[in-house]
């Protein structure tokens, strides 16, 4: 995984509620064996026409918004499919932390994957991000290590578990970090072969 | 301490508790959970096994794990080549990777392939009081056997093989309460319940939280028509659903290919029944009572599974679904205009040009049987095309066996082999721009069934009849 430095940039105001991974990588790109270059199909549909035309409209297609890395939006971002390929599409663009003032499950684990930084933030927080980057489209610090977001004079704080933070500080792998623990994980197979609910019978 | 479904198989499987991993500083760190079963299909694994070949790891226990290909396969004709390079390529990995790995396998070749949650229950994989992951998120449907079973990503499929484990925070629970009485309802059906709670509790109700499942309704349902139930929890918000096992659920499992034995099962059916059901006066994080005595066929208008609305309703503005919330008012508008829908317009006047009849929600031989008892000795609206994608090979066969690829076909439904299909359109069955389809699926995202097309997510006999009627009708008028 990749570790996470602190950030300096704008924000991108991406005001949608609800946000699928069916939009943030449609499936026709699901069809890769690799985890990178997926960059290129981030909101595909929403990002162009059908004949590949970037459509004017489309937030991330505006001009001001190129590179910058922190993109800012609303409920329940993420829901649907557990495709990983959201993430590793929102990285490769160049996104490294998502504000929201809510997540679904499996696209919030999924971020730390990778080392994507999601921050819930309460609705008010979050429709003050919009306002500022409407109005004075201010740069925003993001640290990981203060759990902070600064603006100018302002900081806003931000929750996050000390494991996940400590994964995404250290970019820690997390299979080997498991497989340290391998003699309890033979303990427990070792246990649960008399355990009644554990005696399967698995085939071959 | 009274405990729930959901705490008695979190911890049955705890490995490591959050007090013991050091690293967490904190008292709400992750556990180490043990993974019983694992399901794997080619879109989600293949940079999984690249990873792992990469670091000179091994799949720790092989014979946790199974495979299939669903999400990429033709439902045309087994026999005909694959046209498209990359899915080939994707089919030929996870095959190779299978190999390697020493992983049995169900592959396009295999009489038992089929989509990856229906051939789990089917094969008698999915058991009660086990964890079952995969990488996709409708694992929720197997705990409608009591299983604790959830999607994750592709990080955590590499995670699974090489330590057949995950780390966990524990989520919160949700208890949903079914109430009523569906005897004499022959139309109301476990499609039209779920999608009502996700109606009632929104797309993120669920979130952080694993439903469980309980009631008079609930106890009624065949194993198939639970996992119809479990299946779209993730709708919900929610990554898993639980459904305490019974008389139901045992008898499902006698004489499947990874079931236990008789004298074996019998023995673990006195477990279960003791253990698999929260305590009577377990606590939940979150109640909600539903019941299904007035419940009318539910018809999703939206591009969310939680924009949904009675057969008899008309779609509604954005006012009325957003309820004074203005993000929702916006996602309403933005969702009308998308489905090329006007507000008032009564849901029976919506015509369709497809009809898909599958998914890992409703492909199951009952889902068939329920459908062809609309279809027979009717025929197809001649504006629609309407297709019926059995989930597995298996359903397929049976449903042979009683003759319903002959009612089908006679009424003008096409009949195909069975995968993912038009639920996710990554195979050829894709909705073209514009184009409108009543799908018994899970999921009416915008493009979700190809870029442009529009969803409407109903039962199998709604879009039974609709296929039939070329619009929507309320399918109470014809049972």
């Amino acid at each position: 995984m990749e570790r996470f430095e602190d950030i300096k940039s704008k924000l991108i105001p991406f005001d949608m509620t609800n946000v699928d991974t069916d939009q943030i990588i449609p499936k026709q790109f699901l069809k890769l064996i690799q985890k990178t270059g997926y960059g290129g199909f981030l909101f595909y549909d929403w990002r162009f026409d059908q004949d590949g035309t970037p459509k004017k409209e489309f937030v991330l297609n505006e001009p001001k918004y190129n590179k910058r890395q922190v993109l800012l939006t609303r409920d329940n971002f993420g829901c649907g499919s557990s495709r990983e390929h959201a993430v590793w599409a929102l990285y490769d663009y160049g996104i490294r932390v998502v504000i929201a003032s809510s997540f679904a499950d499996i696209f919030y684990n999924n971020c730390f994957k990778k080392g994507l930084l999601p921050i819930y933030l309460s609705k008010d927080k979050v429709q003050y991000l919009f306002d500022l980057a409407k109005k004075d489209d201010p740069v925003v610090d993001i640290s990981l290590a203060n759990q902070a977001i600064s603006i100018s004079e302002k900081t806003i704080s931000f929750d996050i578990d000390l494991t996940r933070k400590k994964m995404l500080v250290e970019g820690i792998d997390e299979i080997s970090y498991t497989l340290s623990f391998d003699d309890q994980i033979s303990n427990y197979e070792k246990a649960s072969k008399d355990a009644d609910c554990n005696k399967f019978m698995v085939k071959n | 301490m009274q405990k729930t479904l959901f705490d008695k198989i979190w911890e049955s499987h705890v490995v490591i508790d959050d007090n013991q991993n050091e690293s967490a500083d904190n008292s709400n760190g992750p556990a180490l959970l043990y993974i019983d079963r694992h399901l794997v299909h080619e879109v989600t694994s293949p940079q999984a096994f690249a990873s792992l070949k990469q670091s000179g790891r091994k799949v720790r226990r092989p014979n946790l794990t199974i495979a299939t290909t669903d999400h990429n396969v033709s439902t045309e004709s087994r026999s005909l080549p694959i046209v498209d390079e990359v899915s080939k390529t994707q089919l030929e990995t996870l095959s190779r990777n299978c190999k390697e790995f020493g992983i049995t396998i169900y592959d396009m070749k295999s009489p038992d392939q089929g989509i990856v949650h229906v051939i789990g229950p089917e094969l008698g994989f999915t058991l009660p009081g086990t964890t079952i992951v995969c990488g996709d998120s409708h694992t929720s449907t197997h705990g409608a056997f009591g299983a604790l079973a959830f999607g994750i990503g592709t990080s955590e499929v590499e995670h699974v093989l090489a330590t057949q484990c995950l780390w966990m925070y524990k989520p919160r629970s949700f208890l949903i309460n079914i109430e009523g009485n569906l005897s004499k309802r022959h139309a109301i059906t476990s499609k039209d319940i779920i999608l009502n709670i996700i109606r009632k509790i929104g797309t993120d109700g669920g979130t952080g939280m694993v439903f469980e499942y309980r009631g008079d309704v609930i106890s009624e349902l065949s194993m198939e028509q639970r996992m119809t139930i479990c299946n779209m929890s993730i709708e919900g918000g929610a990554r898993a659903g639980l459904i305490a096992p019974d008389k139901t659920t045992f008898d499902y499992l006698r004489g499947r290919e990874y079931a236990p034995n008789e004298s074996e099962l019998d023995n673990l059916i006195e477990f279960w029944k003791s253990n698999l059901k929260s305590d009577e006066n377990a606590g939940f994080d979150r109640v909600e009572t539903i019941n299904v005595d007035k419940l009318a066929p539910q018809i999703s208008w939206g591009t969310n599974p939680s924009m949904v609305v009675d057969i008899t309703d008309s779609v509604p503005s954005p006012e009325e679904y957003a309820k004074n919330d203005e993000n929702k008012r916006k996602l309403a508008i933005r969702a009308l205009k998308y489905m090329d829908l006007k507000p008032g317009m009564p849901m029976t006047h919506v015509h369709v040009d497809r009809v898909f009849i599958g998914s890992c929600t409703n492909s199951r031989l009952e889902d068939l049987m329920e459908a062809s008892l609309v279809v027979k000795g009717r025929k197809v609206s001649t504006n629609v095309r309407a297709m019926v994608v059995p989930g597995s090979q298996k359903v397929k066969l049976q449903a042979e066996k009683i003759g319903l690829d002959k009612i089908f076909k006679d009424a003008g439904f096409e009949w195909r082999e069975s995968g993912c299909s038009m639920c996710l359109g990554m195979n050829p069955d894709i909705l073209l721009p514009g184009e409108r389809c009543a799908s018994t699926s899970n999921r009416n995202f915008e493009g979700r069934q190809g870029s442009g097309g529009r969803t409407h997510l109903v039962s199998p006999i709604m879009a039974a009849a609709c296929a039939i009627q070329g619009h929507f009708v309320d399918v109470r008028n014809w049972l």
